[in-house]
């Protein structure tokens, strides 16, 4: 019978692997609905993130798409993680199949595997739980007896790579993208699996691969993307939730008894970003800006704080400081938990000095470890380049602040390999953490600490950086090596990077084609798991395997793209038009020279050239709406 | 702002005026968790709990919970103890049902008493533990086997390297305690023992290797253990029915004479 536990087959298993905890579900505020919760009608939703439990459980996407599809009494999602490579043999030898953590049912059982794609490298992993569940790995070989696998996440913007294993990628935000499909399978299954993938590839903000075929030019560069059937869209438009103070999800967060990589709570503070760094590929896929009001994020946290016992709250989003009310929040919100043992955070990067302000007042009464900026770029030019349009003297500013206040200690990130960038703009680095520790020392009488944190640059679709040709992963680790040394023993100075290499093979995911899915598999079938880990990523295996298919790497990386080239996302619709895209690209390159133009801010400087309000047909929401926070119901 | 300075700003925090004594079981697939993840669950439970839990001072106030030799990863326990200090006076019984009401299922509170004098570690000086050993039939001879040896030592690998620890000696019972038969219809061996804490403690894991050392046992699956009881020792090591008393016997007594109430500050 379809759904039944495997648990007792998985127990016996468990002594022998490391954390043993990760596998047997359990959380606080988890759900267990039956199978036939809605009788015939019941469809039954898989949740899979790509990577190990404690990467997963606290991914917010999930827990939200979680949350939304249990709320249907017709609807059942228990949620599934990756195994590490120790479970995956005894699994195997066992044959224990790939399993829910909630009711530990077979994932081949469910009617859809969603399956969300924070990043690129969780592929590998997705053939993984494919294959230990039984379901054929390519689409073209499943049957009625399998479920529809629908990818999600910020890389299912170019599920390309990617399109010959899963059947659906679901653009946009899934809140109410999850509960269409959900609609759409239950209303068309009794007409078989064909008839339903046509059916969701008619459905707005979903992207059926097989619904289109891809033509390539002799040279390999893609002629055009043509759909198939009748009716299928030639272009796929992103799902864009509005007015988020109606969907405060999660509103009953997962507290897991294994430890995570976030041991706190998130509480979203707004959706999208229009600040317009070029290199930021989230920036530019979830506009427009949607703030949740003030008194909605008093609310969630309040409640959240109540259901989980957790001890820290962050205020999540993709910058924020931006919020239009951020002040009152941090304030009021302060006021409330202030004699608690509840600490807020605000993990955005902005940098300048309200942000240190923002965070002085979150933390009124604790202590003051550290706080991160972004400036990514070494030079002010490049700043220009990349429109983060940060002065040296902002910054050092800023961070000075910082230590006068009481932080002990300040992380900068940066990127390397940026489009255009030169030795000198790398080297700007050691000079900037330099100065940051002079005057830091200064104002505030006693020795400080920097990070410096440098992860390489990998260009992405939907972005003004889209057609830039990628470092060579050698010229990028030549960069790193020299600030290294230019930084020298400087004990003040902390030092963190990563090589080149990983970078690639992202950039290779990332901008690839469903060529690029030969490699993908191969790799897998080579061994290749947790390419997101660096102790299970093999840069080597990776270009073995892409020779061995034919895959030239640099093709797809280092390869600078023009103008008119058909990129292999051009059907589908962020609502960015590809022509404000390319001009901002070309003002990046100008920037460079000294020239172009900068972008503002779109919420203080109105301006709709991006394409996404008018073409989606959608606004900025956001306040401020003077209000204060509701008060606490009584317990 | 001020510099930076040893304690933070403001009163120090309410100290303790009372500690609770806890009893709590970790069944079922809660066995797989560690120590620190039951640390981290209770510390939550306590904060949904609303309990008035003491905090320590400094920077990174962490609450009053003292722990005493939590069973290890993958180990089932009737009998974990852990002592919540805090800053008001409650009855026991409601702290106990408050708590269990905010823990998952199968981490269970089964009682709860307002500590007495003395210090509740002192009390637990062994541990009686049931091993199930799957696939295997007949333990008699490695029982007696086992119980013939002067010594048992078994290697433990621990983050340092490898460490020998006799297995023997600190076992003062080990009894065969029937058969049962597994989910997969092979026979499973029931084992009782009762375990002296010694340092290094000797775990299930350590007499299961002993046991192999001196006789040929063939599991089908990994043993499962459970702690069933700790406390005092009732009785003397040469006594083949010996076991241990309830180490919270003493708070109670305490409370009846009234005894119990108040306690120094600050000092879980």
């Amino acid at each position: 019978m379809a759904g039944q536990s495997v648990y007792a087959a998985l127990e016996p298993l468990l002594p022998r692997v490391t954390k043993p905890i990760q596998y047997v579900g359990g959380e606080l505020n988890a759900q267990t609905k039956p199978w036939d919760c809605g009788g015939d009608d019941t469809v039954r939703w898989a949740l899979l993130y790509p990577d190990a439990y404690e990467v997963g459980l606290p991914n917010q996407g999930l827990q939200i798409l979680y949350e939304v599809l249990n709320e249907d009494p017709r609807t059942l999602a228990e949620r599934t993680y990756s195994v590490w490579p120790d479970l995956e043999a005894l699994m195997r030898e066992a044959g224990v199949p790939q399993f829910t953590v909630d009711g530990h049912r077979p994932v081949g059982d469910f009617d859809l595997l969603g399956v969300s794609f924070a990043t690129e490298l969780g592929y590998t992993n997705l053939l993984s739980a494919l294959d230990l569940a039984a379901i054929p790995l390519h689409s073209a070989d499943r049957t009625e007896a399998h479920p529809i696998v629908v990818a999600g996440g910020h890389a299912a913007f170019n599920p390309e790579p990617v399109a010959d294993f899963i059947d659906a990628a679901a653009l946009g935000d899934g809140e109410q993208a999850v509960k269409t499909i959900t609609e759409v399978v239950r209303a068309h299954r009794h007409l078989g699996r064909e008839a339903t993938l046509t059916a969701l590839a008619k459905t707005p903000g979903v992207y059926v691969p097989s619904r289109y075929d891809v033509e390539y030019l002799p040279d390999g560069r893609i002629r055009r993307v043509v759909p198939n059937r009748e009716g299928v869209p030639w272009r796929v438009a992103k799902n864009t939730v509005t007015d988020l103070d109606e969907w405060p999800y999660p509103k009953q967060p997962l507290v897991p008894l294994a430890e995570t990589v976030h041991e706190r709570m998130s509480v979203e503070i707004f959706r999208g970003c229009t600040r317009g760094c070029r290199f930021c590929q989230a920036g530019m896929i979830t506009r427009p800006v949607r703030e949740r009001s003030l008194q909605t994020v008093g609310k969630m946290v309040a409640d959240g704080l109540a259901k989980t016992g957790f001890s820290e709250v962050g205020l999540l989003s993709l910058s924020s400081a931006d919020h239009s009310e951020i002040d009152q929040i941090a304030t009021q919100l302060a006021d409330r938990y202030e004699e608690s043992k509840t600490s807020l955070s605000l993990p955005s990067t902005r940098v300048d000095a309200f942000n240190v302000t923002l965070a002085n007042e979150l933390s009124r009464s604790g202590r003051r470890s550290g706080l991160t900026f972004a400036p990514e770029g070494g030079s002010e030019r490049l700043r220009r380049v990349i429109n983060k349009q940060v002065s040296e003297e902002d910054l050092i500013r800023t961070t000075t602040t910082a230590y006068g206040a009481g932080w002990q200690q300040v992380k900068l990130y940066f990127m390397c390999g940026l489009p255009t960038e030169t030795d000198e703009d790398v080297l700007g680095i050691a000079a900037m953490a330099k100065e940051v520790i002079r005057q830091g020392r200064e104002a505030a009488g006693r020795p400080v600490r920097v990070t410096v944190s440098i992860g390489g640059f990998v260009p992405k679709p939907h972005t003004p950086f889209q057609w830039a040709a990628q470092a060579d992963p050698d010229v990028i680790d030549a960069r790193l090596a020299m600030l290294r040394q230019s930084v020298g023993r400087d004990k003040a100075i902390g030092f963190r990077y990563h090589d080149g290499k990983p970078g690639q093979v992202e950039g290779l995911l990332a901008r690839g084609d469903r060529r690029v899915g030969a490699v993908i598999e191969a790799v897998w079938r080579d061994g290749g798991r947790f390419d997101g880990w660096s102790e299970h990523f093999s840069y080597d295996r990776w270009m073995t395997q892409a020779a061995a298919v034919g895959i030239d790497v640099a093709w797809y990386t280092t390869r600078e793209r023009g103008e008119t080239e058909v990129l292999p996302w051009d059907h589908l619709d962020a609502g960015l038009d590809k022509d404000w895209l390319w001009a901002d690209w070309q003002d990046a390159l100008a920037a460079a020279e000294g020239g172009g133009d900068g972008v503002e801010d779109c919420r203080w400087t109105p301006c709709f050239d991006c394409g996404v309000c008018p073409g989606l047909d959608l606004e900025i929401e956001q306040g401020p709406t003077g209000r204060q926070l509701l008060p606490l119901s009584p317990v | 702002m001020a510099r930076r300075s040893p304690q933070p700003d403001g009163p120090p925090p309410p100290p303790t005026v009372q500690k609770i004594r806890i009893r709590y079981a970790k069944r079922g697939r809660l066995r797989f968790t560690s120590h620190r993840d039951v640390a981290r669950v209770f510390e939550r439970a306590v904060r949904r709990a609303s309990l008035p839990v003491a905090f320590s001072a400094g920077f990174s106030p962490h609450p009053r919970i003292s722990w005493m030799g939590a069973a290890p990863t993958g180990v089932a326990s009737e009998a974990e103890y852990v002592e919540i200090g805090l800053t008001e006076v409650l009855d026991a019984g409601d702290v106990g049902r408050r708590l269990d009401g905010a823990l998952p299922p199968d981490l269970d509170v089964l009682e709860a008493v307002e500590a007495g004098s003395g210090a509740l570690a002192d009390r637990l000086e062994a541990s009686v533990w049931r091993l199930a050993l799957p696939g295997v039939g007949d333990v008699t001879a490695a029982v007696g086997a086992f119980l013939a040896a002067d010594e048992l030592p078994v290697i433990r690998r621990t983050k340092d390297g490898e460490r020998t620890l006799d297995a023997r000696a600190a076992v003062l019972v080990l009894r065969p305690a029937g058969t049962e038969v597994t989910v997969t219809g092979s026979p499973c061996a029931i084992l009782e023992a009762v375990v002296r804490h010694t340092t290094p403690v000797v775990r299930p894991d350590d007499v299961l290797t002993a046991l192999r050392a001196v006789a040929a046992l063939e599991l089908d699956a990994p043993m499962v253990a459970t702690r069933l009881a700790q406390g005092p020792l009732l009785w003397g090591e040469d006594d083949a029915a010996g076991g241990v008393a309830d180490p919270l016997e003493a708070d109670r007594t305490d409370q009846v004479a009234g005894r119990g109430v108040g306690v120094a500050t600050g000092s879980a």
